[in-house]
């Protein structure tokens, strides 16, 4: 069954991208795990990790910045690679391609909210 | 919104899909299901409550020929993109071999060109559970995938063969031997080329006038995983040979079996038995192996002409039965004229000024893009009859691949063999002053070198390094 995997495979650790490199594409997980890493003041915070069938990397798809955190493998993971410039040309052709992506992004942005207002209630615990 | 009911008692129903539309969908391989399932996607979007029926008297879930749409089964890279994008990832169980790379024989040499990341991103499957004869298979076949997409939507199957389709009251009477009519406020028809059903529209008064057609010829044959690995390995394998009536040939690795096309005029059994005989073709399999029986072998018309008008009031045609790509990438151009048929179906309207506003310039796109795919096959056609020309191209996908020069060669020919970019794409690139002057350039050295090249140079293995689009 092997042989029918798809995309790149990456080794337990294996990083896909670091912070700061220059991106021009997103990844989808086609199976495994992946961890996602951001570097703060000399430490290391993992802000998500991401199963089978998720995406990241999509803000190079979007904005001309580097990339804001390192993505690495969490157990052997395979991560097929969508091209930014494939994935605008279709995108121009049919917006609605976007749809599934907005939906998940919509999801983070509810769940990072949440993160932000938890954050927000024990720093003013804490400063009571 | 307003109900199916309520319109039906107007007498003169709006035409767009309302809650309790009913929609048939003729033909339950790529174009149905990807229909069935982007409408139905989308229906939910908006909430809208729509009734699917695919009509589909075949059950993929067994082996050729019973299961079978006669395909070469690939997946061009683009689409598996853009299924990805939209949440669709194929399963291991669906796709039988990742390939990363192509390997292009000619008389000259080969030469093999691998995707810049060593990744995956073309798909070998079965579109039905497997070749004649396969047992015990451990692979679901991709129509069979793509139809439990759209069951698990809420379409409904029915395995029954439409034997007649009428226009009752404005609606469409679709009928099978087994069912008296039912009434539907769309149909879409996604049978193929080869389907018998095409033929239920010839006298119905649409301006529908089916494709025009060529015969292509697959032949299956069983070698093992390990036969496969050792001599195809996880590379398309394409021929660019001086072969009267043969245009193109291609051998395709998957599980256990390999999948020999051949695209021409006139193919016949004669001229795909000398075909497996030539030294490049030899080489690919096992030196004992002979290839006289196929375990599974067809002769499918494929679309070479798109079909005329491939819309009407309440009936959309799609898939090889309305407009495809030239050539390569079928279930790619399924895909995109499928989801745009749906998209009109939801959000402009049914009639055929709908589908004309909308869903025809997705099929016209694609008949523009190939009038330059018959020119790039012209151009392949004409390179395939001189041994300059051959060497040429070869010599110059090599040296880029050694040298810091812009892969051009390399990025033309791979989007030609894998279907992965418009023709229009390719075409265009081929005119660059560099790639013109490059190509005489070795034209000439291949001249003056005694006219050959050496085999032995062209026989590696080459990156596509920052070849990608």
């Amino acid at each position: 069954m092997n042989t029918g995997a798809l995309g790149k495979t990456y080794h337990d650790g294996e990083v896909i991208f670091n912070q700061g490199d220059e991106g021009n594409c997103m990844y989808v997980i086609q199976s495994g795990q992946v961890e996602v890493l951001q570097e703060i003041d000399s430490r290391t915070v993992r802000l998500a990790v991401r199963g089978e069938g998720e995406f990241f990397g999509e803000m190079a798809l979007f904005e001309s910045q580097v990339r804001m955190a390192t993505v690495r493998a969490l157990g052997p993971a395979k991560i097929l690679t969508i091209d930014k410039k494939n994935f605008l040309r279709r995108i121009h052709e049919d917006p609605s391609m976007a749809y599934h992506m907005i939906k998940k992004m919509s999801a983070r942005i509810r769940q990072l909210s949440e993160t932000v207002t938890r954050l927000e209630n024990l720093l003013m615990e804490s400063s009571n | 919104m307003r109900s199916a009911d309520h319109h039906r008692s107007r007498g003169s129903p709006d035409l767009k899909l309302v809650d309790g539309s009913r929609v048939a969908v003729i033909g339950g391989g790529p174009s149905g299901s990807f229909f069935s399932y982007f409408l139905l996607d989308m229906a939910e979007r908006v909430d809208l409550e729509l009734s699917v029926d695919i009509f589909e008297p075949r059950d993929f879930s067994l082996p050729a020929p019973q299961g079978c749409n006669n395909c070469a089964g690939v997946i061009s890279e683009s689409l598996l993109q853009n299924l990805a994008t939209e949440g669709i990832n194929l399963p291991t169980t669906v796709v039988q071999r990742g390939l990363d790379s192509y390997v292009m024989h000619t008389d000259v040499g080969s030469l093999r060109i691998e995707t810049p990341l060593h990744e995956k991103r073309i798909a070998a499957l079965f579109r039905s559970a497997g070749p004649r004869g396969v047992q015990n298979s451990e692979w679901v076949g991709f129509d069979e995938y793509l139809l439990s997409l759209a069951k698990d939507k809420g379409a409904r199957v029915i395995k029954a063969r439409v034997t007649e389709v009428d226009r009752s009251g404005g609606r469409l009477a679709v009928q099978t031997r087994s069912d008296p009519p039912q009434i539907y406020d769309l149909l879409s028809v996604g049978t193929g080329v080869n389907s018998q059903s095409i033929k239920l529209f010839k006298d119905q008064g649409f301006d529908y006038k089916p494709p025009k057609t060529t015969k292509t010829a697959i032949h299956e044959y069983f070698i093992g995983a390990d036969n496969i690995e050792k001599y195809l390995g996880s590379s398309l394998h394409v021929f660019l040979l001086d072969v009267p009536k043969l245009d193109f040939a291609m051998i395709i690795p998957k599980g256990n079996y390999v999948t020999v096309c051949l695209l021409g005029s006139d193919i016949d059994e004669a001229l795909f038995q000398s075909f497996l005989k030539l030294p490049e073709v030899k080489s690919c399999f096992p030196h004992d192996w002979v290839g006289d029986q196929p375990d599974c072998k067809c002769f499918p018309r494929i679309n070479v002409r798109g079909a005329v008008q491939p819309f009407a009031d309440r009936v959309v045609f799609i898939g090889d039965s309305g407009v495809t790509r030239l050539y390569k990438d079928g279930i790619g151009a399924a895909y995109r004229a499928a989801k745009a048929a749906a998209t009109t179906a939801i959000f402009e309207g049914i009639s055929a000024k709908d589908f004309k506003k909308r869903y025809w310039p997705v099929c016209r796109a694609m008949s523009i893009d190939n009038r330059f795919g018959r020119f790039v096959f012209s151009i392949t056609h004409v390179i395939q009859r001189r041994l300059l020309l051959r060497q040429a191209v070869l010599l110059m996908a090599y040296q880029e691949q050694r040298s810091d020069f812009s892969p051009r060669m390399s990025s033309v020919l791979w989007d030609t063999f894998t279907g992965s970019a418009p023709y229009k794409d390719i075409f265009l690139r081929t005119l660059h002053p560099a790639f013109i002057s490059r190509m005489i350039w070795d034209l000439s050295n291949s001249f003056i070198n005694d006219r050959f090249v050496d085999r032995d140079v062209l026989q590696t293995t080459s990156d596509m390094k920052g070849l990608r689009r």
